[in-house]
């Protein structure tokens, strides 16, 4: 086991895999010298080459649109776009293109590309620097949807989105970066896709997130304990295919179901597994996400956006009074 | 008609100041950037004072300018106050967006300041929108739109530009090439002659002019905004430029051979303004005194930032949309 930060871990699983497999490369600005925004690249192109890490124009229309191409045509690209608000740049290739062509053409292609776009609120860097649109792209069918939340999680589950044969967007935190947590290195296993994990057992209440946000909710979960209220926690981890099993299991036990989210309440993917639960199970359901604004520049406003624990803690409250 | 400069030392002191301002704020936003009271990120227009300067010294106030990540220095020079500027990167109240933007996102509609932007490039398809509107409201404003040479490999800067011949729109392109793009040297990574090449490609006119040349970007933006003004349709000026500082406040530009930057001071415009006035009429005394009164401005506007108040929390529910907005916290009643 050694410590290392969800950047560095998922710097390692690249590299893994870019040594297993020479179809592996990745493509985006800013990736030799920087190594991503967060070192995520560092020192790579001196292992692999530039023709394997490669520093594109800001272009990033044809940063995705030339993975889809590179996808059709044998290899495993990494789109790297830095952050999810620019990624808006390239929906079109990512949307039209990269999910819909194995299934427009019958079959006959496959586009096993990695799109990667941080998302998040880091502190400060305001509307279009902090967005979080994860449920935009559960919406469009061919896309597998993927949210890290810990060091070893980045690294397993960017192994299994390389390894995967259909088009993975791939949605780091950019406020985990520096988030520290033990990566077995001698395990080169990678985490398969569509399970969740179990943060903490509860009785009274499951409480379903993912991302930064499920350090949140642990916080809520911890200050609740002390009051006698037993929170499970479940991180998705895989916002698409998500893990239905595992939450049907958990409220099945628990009985009751809160949703949290960093992302915008409305249209949220909250919203998705709060309905599926309710026509399931018929157990009470609720939702904690962001009000519908952009996320603003100023700390007290940006805090005011944020789910915080004490509100959480308050929600679960009600939801068992 | 291209005036001669040489004969308007007053004017040319004008400029000189908007200038120091614009060093000064950008040196104050760095300084307070490292002592953690701006967050986010402050991209620093140092070393280009000059192109801003000179191009919005030939604008009317109703003109209109869109802009990209590195906005402070356009935004001062189209006219919009500094101080409210300071406020904004500080995030409080009397900022220009009364803190909800920040550093990426100054405004100053007051002046047709149409926005600095986060997004690379995105300005460029909004000018041309703007200039429609120009257009079709019978007005005879110009919009001007800054972009950097790293953003011209996005596809919107070409469709901006045909879009813009195609109707032969009112708009001044101005590329600042500064010849990098954060931490990529865009000669490395931008295909053909250039960026005056891709612009009269689409039969948009193109100049080449060394942007820290006050006197040359005065002059040429002169006659290129009055001949838009009288209906050239688009045109283009690529301002050659150093970036002084990383890309932004936290970057140390150690991409950079040693003693680069250094040996670019030597051609930065502040220095190279100085050195003309000096010779035609202004003492150094003078020149020191004005460089004081605007520091001592801009350190007022730091410790007016300091002083103001945060906004209310309530705030950040307001301004999103007049139907389905949210409900602002204790205005329901
Ligand atoms: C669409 C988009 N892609 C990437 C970025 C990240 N980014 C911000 S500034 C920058 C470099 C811009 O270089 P240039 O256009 O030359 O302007 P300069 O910083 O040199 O003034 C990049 C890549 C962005 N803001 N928007
Ligand atoms: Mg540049």
């Amino acid at each position: 086991m050694s410590e290392m930060t969800y950047a560095q871990a998922a710097r390692l699983g690249l590299q893994e895999e870019m040594r297993r497999d020479p179809t592996v490369w990745a493509l985006g600005e800013d990736l030799g010298y920087e190594g991503g925004m967060a070192g995520q690249y560092s020192d790579l192109q001196a292992e692999f080459g530039d023709d394997r890490i490669v520093d594109t124009p800001i272009s990033e229309s044809t940063i995705m649109g030339a993975a889809v191409g590179a996808a059709m045509g044998g290899t495993r690209p990494i789109a790297e776009l830095r952050f999810s608000d620019f990624a808006m740049c390239a929906v079109d290739e990512l949307v039209n293109q990269a999910a819909k062509a194995r299934y427009m053409f019958g079959g006959q292609a496959r586009v096993p590309m990695v799109a990667r776009m941080p998302i998040g609120i880091r502190g400060g860097v305001a509307a279009q620097h902090s967005q979080s649109p994860e449920a935009w792209y559960t919406h469009v069918p061919g896309l597998v949807v993927v949210t890290p939340g810990t060091p070893a999680e980045n690294r397993g589950l960017l192994k299994s989105s390389i390894r995967c044969d259909d088009p993975v967007v791939y949605m780091e935190h950019k406020g985990l970066w520096g988030m520290t947590g033990q990566v077995d290195e001698s395990d080169q296993s990678a985490i398969p896709l569509g399970v969740a994990r179990t943060v903490r057992d509860g009785r009274d209440i499951t409480i379903v997130s993912w991302s930064a946000q499920v350090g949140v909710v642990s916080e809520a979960a911890a200050a609740l304990s002390g009051e006698g209220i037993s929170v499970e926690v479940i991180d998705l981890r895989t916002l698409w295919p998500w893990d239905r099993e595992a939450v049907m299991a958990s409220v099945s036990k628990t009985g009751k179901l809160l949703v949290v989210h960093e992302a915008v309440r409305v249209g949220g993917f909250g919203g998705e597994i709060a309905a599926e639960v309710a026509e399931e199970l018929g157990v009470p359901v609720a939702r904690l996400g962001g009000e519908r604004i952009p996320i603003p520049f100023s700390i007290p406003l940006e805090e005011a956006y944020k789910i915080k624990s004490d509100r959480i803690a308050a929600r679960v409250r009600e939801m068992l009074a | 008609m291209a005036r001669n400069l040489a004969n308007e030392p007053a004017r040319v002191a004008v400029m000189f100041r908007k200038m120091l301002v614009i060093r000064a704020f950008e040196e104050a936003a760095g300084e307070n950037f490292f002592a953690g009271h701006i967050r986010g990120s402050v991209h620093q227009y140092i070393g280009e004072e000059s192109i801003a300067v000179g191009i919005c010294e030939n604008l009317r106030d109703d003109d209109y300018l869109t802009s990209n990540h590195r906005g402070h220095g356009h935004s001062i020079a189209k006219g919009a106050d500094p101080r409210a500027m300071m406020l904004e990167l500080f995030g409080k109240v009397g900022g220009t967006s009364n803190g909800k933007g920040g550093s990426m996102h100054i405004a100053d509609f007051s002046v047709g300041m149409l926005g600095a932007n986060g997004v690379i490039a995105d300005g460029c398809t909004i000018s041309v929108g703007a200039a429609q509107a120009v257009k079709l409201l019978g007005q005879d404003r110009i919009v001007v739109n800054f972009i950097g040479d790293g953003g011209i490999n996005r596809g919107p800067f070409m469709e901006a530009l045909n879009w813009a011949k195609v109707y032969e729109l009112p708009v001044l392109f101005v590329c600042e090439n500064n010849q990098i793009a954060a931490s990529t040297t865009t000669r490395l990574v931008t295909a053909g002659g250039g960026i005056a090449k891709r612009a009269e490609s689409f039969d948009v006119p193109a100049i080449t002019i060394d942007g820290n040349d006050l006197f040359a970007v005065d002059s040429t933006a002169g006659r290129v905004v009055s001949e838009i003004r009288n209906g050239s349709g688009p045109q283009l000026i690529q301002a050659m430029t150093y970036r002084l500082r990383g890309h932004f406040a936290h970057d140390d530009a150690g991409y950079r051979d040693a003693g680069e930057a250094e040996a670019a001071l030597e051609h930065e415009p502040i220095r190279r303004t100085e050195s003309w006035l000096l010779e035609n009429g202004l003492s150094q005394d003078e020149i020191d005194g004005m460089r004081d009164e605007v520091k001592a401005e801009i350190t007022g506007f730091v410790e007016d930032a300091e002083q103001a108040d945060w906004p209310d929390p309530s705030l950040a529910f307001t301004d999103v949309q007049d139907v389905g907005a949210p409900i602002v916290p204790g205005a329901e009643q």
